[in-house]
């Protein structure tokens, strides 16, 4: 039970401090969320490329793959996992770990654009 | 109004402009963004553990599972037009985690519906999400052509 509200913890701080970090930079840089997004899935992406964001998600689980800085590290752990394979699992391993992201994006997203209007922004 | 006068009246301005500006309090934002941003974290930590301790799941399908489920939320929270009241507090809070990729892919879909299912809707659902997958799509083929380089030497 203590391993349970540890992982808590571990989660909303890990995840914070990475939304916090984006603050920062929005704060400092007047980035727009569309750049903060690609900046914060390579960093995640090259992170993993040296096998250091694995670590990091041991640690704090989904404080580390929920912000797009985990899916930039899915993306990189599944090509690496994919050239162990062969050159073909190097091209598509990728994609094919965040193949849950990708498709549920895009169903969900068509299905809810669909079904709900714009509310007047004020 | 010349030279050093107009340089005055300039710099004046803008200590002006500043000073009238709303100081987006920037520790208050970052506060905002940390806990908000936490919080989102944390209940797709209550996802993960459902999802090991009921479901039996682990690794890839793991991982998986739990973005589906946290972008059907963001989707859904943003159709009902929650999610945008709760990016203008949390800000960066509300924009990194997945549920904030997926208020991009929905926001402007909604937005351009009136233009067309295809090239309205369907087109309009990539602006902020297309350069994502651009990306990370090429990143990851370099990288795992680099392991499958390293591999061939190593």
């Amino acid at each position: 039970m203590t391993d349970i509200l540890l992982g808590f913890l571990k989660a909303f701080l890990v995840g914070g401090a990475i939304c916090t970090i984006a603050q920062l930079l929005i704060n400092k840089t007047k980035l727009t969320s569309g750049k903060i997004l690609v900046y914060f899935l390579l960093a995640g992406l090259f992170l993993q490329a040296f096998g250091l964001y694995e670590h990091l998600v041991d640690f704090a689980g989904a404080g580390a793959t929920v912000p797009i800085s985990g899916f930039g590290y899915l993306l990189a752990e599944g090509a690496i996992k994919g050239a162990q394979s062969g050159l073909f699992g190097a091209i598509t391993g990728g994609l094919a770990s965040a193949s849950a992201g990708v498709t549920s994006a895009i169903v969900f997203g068509y299905i809810f654009a669909l079904i709900f209007k714009t509310h007047s922004k004020k | 109004m010349t030279g050093k006068n107009a340089e005055n009246t300039n710099r004046e301005y803008l200590e002006y402009v500043s000073s009238v500006c709303p100081k987006t309090n920037e520790v208050k934002t970052l506060f905002h963004a940390f806990w908000v941003g936490g919080l989102i974290c944390l209940l797709g930590q209550a996802v993960r553990y459902i999802f090991i301790y009921v479901f039996g799941l682990y690794g890839d399908t793991l991982a998986g599972a739990t973005s589906i489920v946290m972008i059907f939320l963001g989707s859904f929270l943003t159709g009902l037009g929650v999610y945008d009241k709760i990016g203008k507090y949390a800000g960066g809070g509300s924009i990194v985690p997945i549920t904030g990729f997926a208020n991009s892919v929905v926001s402007p879909a909604m937005e351009f519906k009136s233009e067309g299912f295809i090239y309205g809707l369907a087109a309009k659902m990539f602006v902020i999400a297309g350069p994502i997958i651009v990306f990370g799509v090429i990143g990851s083929v370099g990288v795992g052509l680099i392991y499958y380089i390293k591999g061939l030497f190593l």
